[in-house]
């Protein structure tokens, strides 16, 4: 009697040896599929950069990197990150306050409108802006009558790169705020605070992890930023390239030489160090 | 009804309703909104036979045909990619599982101009994969694979980071309930997980597929952009614009700003559906 439960029992135990046995294999062979291929698709290109800009020992790295107009490029995209950010940021907060605090009809279409730039290419944007700025567009006319440069110049390459960049921040802060509420700054209100101070003392504390994730993500595209600039900036070299077109230049110049992976492997570091703080930032914000 | 209209609405308690709704508006109407209707606009007035015709051009044709095709491909190819590896950071622990979660943002944070030059590089027959896929006499840069490739690349890390979440939200006990009742791995994972995440897979599919047919940076310089062979539509409007026929940009521009909404549409349809599945799950 009590014989025959015991040896089902074994069985079903052996059963279930040979099912993990079986799926510890399977496991081995889709960890190293996954390695394998991000080895070739993601991890090689990587290492390329890095392999070819450093070819000519670190010398010849920084001589690549110190020409005039690679230092212009960088000095470019250097000014339009730092203008761009700060922008985004403060448009990110208000996007996110009206959102989140108050409800006004328009509210879901406002939301979608925000996110438009995440699903359309750069190139079009770059047009949007050539077609209203441009010489022919609708604003050519009163530009030009009040003597105003935006295309081929650095409003242009900030305007275009605004709106490449204008959801990062307020994607980040957006879910965050809907989710914490408003009874904290509601009680603060009626507590008598102002409402900067609101904003200082209650708001910012709870949103600040997201925000400055948000701004790694915006400055990290903002750097990165090809296809809209390209449209808008004229490409003029040691004028209106930024670093992303310097490259493009570098590399139909000469395309053997150290110059071009010079260039890449900087932005390459830029966007490494952004991957990190992205993930240090990534951590805080959950436990916030 | 009347209740409903009589009730006083409460008073906003909390102060900068006009200030944030009034900058947001400005700024989104200034940076999107204007900038979009003047595309809008500016084909509006090119006239229907006209545009038609600029559409159904060889060249253009040609150009929207490579870029859907390619982008098709790339798009499946990310589609199991993207599976593979969503699967394996959320059901396995080992070594470097951080870091290779880590290495799926890589194609976000670096940018395309950067990830193009180093796919041409690799693939051309001086780099390290294209020496020896040449000499097995496959052609990758300056043809429809090198395309497909630098799709591929940018546009990874949108099916991983659909899926994993679902992924990890996923019930145990429904896996364990159909391992008990003696089905095999393959009909756990077919009849319990996949219906599970296909919305989100799905959706991130659809992402996927839409910032494929944008890319532009990657892919110009991998093309080779050999007109009716490797030329894609965002640089055809890029030439187009070169040579100052901005009817003919707007024209390529407009169709890819339709093709996205549509993209866009969908995945928010999927997303929904993924939402719901989710809720219903708990």
């Amino acid at each position: 009697m009590t014989v025959t439960p015991m040896n089902a029992h074994d069985q079903i135990a052996a059963g279930r040896r040979a099912a993990n046995a079986g799926e510890r294999w399977t496991a081995r062979v889709l960890i190293a599929l996954a390695l394998v291929s991000t080895a070739f698709l993601i991890a090689a290109p990587l290492v390329y950069i890095f392999w070819r800009a450093f070819a000519a020992g670190i010398g010849g790295y920084w001589a690549a990197i110190t020409t005039p107009d690679t230092l212009h490029a960088i000095w470019l995209t250097v000014i339009v990150t730092v203008i761009v950010v700060p922008v985004n940021v403060a448009f990110g907060i208000a996007v996110a306050w009206a959102i989140a605090r108050f409800r006004f009809p328009g509210r879901g279409l406002l939301m979608t409108i925000v996110e438009i730039p995440f699903s359309i290419s750069p190139i079009i944007a770059g047009i949007c802006y050539l077609l209203l700025y441009g010489r022919q567009g609708f604003l050519g006319p009163f530009l030009r009558e009040h003597d105003i440069t935006v295309l081929f110049a650095l409003p242009g390459i900030v305007l275009v790169t605004l709106f490449v960049t204008a959801p990062f921040v307020a994607r980040e802060v957006l879910p965050l705020m809907l989710a914490k509420g408003s009874e904290q700054e509601e009680a603060a209100v009626t507590l008598g605070a102002k409402g900067w101070q609101v904003f200082r003392y209650v708001t910012l504390p709870g949103i600040r992890w997201a925000l400055l994730y948000g701004a790694v993500l915006c400055a990290a595209r903002a750097v990165g930023e090809f296809g809209g600039v390209s449209v808008v900036s004229g490409r003029v070299a040691g004028q209106t390239n930024t670093l992303p077109l310097q490259i493009e230049l570098l590399y139909n110049e000469m395309n053997t030489s150290v110059a071009a992976f010079a260039a890449a492997s900087t932005l390459t570091m830029i966007a490494i160090i952004a991957l990190i703080a992205k993930t240090f930032l990534a951590s805080h914000n959950r436990r916030d | 009804m009347t209740v409903a209209s009589v009730r006083i609405r409460p008073k906003r308690v909390l102060p900068g309703f006009a200030l944030s709704l009034g900058t947001t508006l400005l700024y989104v109407s200034v940076i999107i909104l204007i900038p979009i209707i003047a595309l809008v606009i500016s084909g509006a007035g090119i006239g229907w036979d006209r545009f038609v015709r600029i559409l159904t051009s060889a060249r253009t044709l040609d150009a929207l045909r490579v870029t859907v095709l390619a982008a098709a491909i790339a798009t499946v190819i990310n589609a199991f990619y993207g599976l593979l590896m969503a699967w394996v950071l959320t059901r396995y622990e080992f070594r470097g599982r951080a870091f290779l979660d880590a290495m799926m943002d890589i194609p976000f944070a670096l940018p395309t101009a950067v990830a193009g030059l180093a796919l041409t590089s690799l693939f051309a027959s001086t780099g390290w994969f294209g020496g020896p896929l040449e000499a097995m006499g496959i052609q990758v840069v300056y043809a429809l694979p090198g395309i497909i490739i630098a799709m591929t690349f940018t546009s990874v890390p949108f099916v991983v980071r659909a899926v994993q979440p679902v992924l990890e939200d996923l019930d145990p006990a429904l896996e364990e309930a159909a391992k008990t009742l003696g089905a095999t791995p393959w009909q756990t994972f077919s009849k319990v997980i996949l219906p599970a995440i296909l919305p989100a897979w799905l959706g991130g599919c659809t992402v996927s597929m839409a910032r494929s047919m944008g890319e532009f940076g990657a892919v110009v310089f991998i093309a080779g952009n050999l007109p009716g062979k490797t030329e894609i539509a965002s640089l055809l409007a890029f030439i187009r614009l070169q040579e100052y026929d901005y009817r003919g940009a707007s024209v390529i521009a407009l169709i890819l700003l339709v093709f996205a909404l549509l993209l866009l549409l969908i995945s928010n349809l999927f997303q929904i559906r993924a939402a719901r599945y989710r809720e219903g799950g708990k």
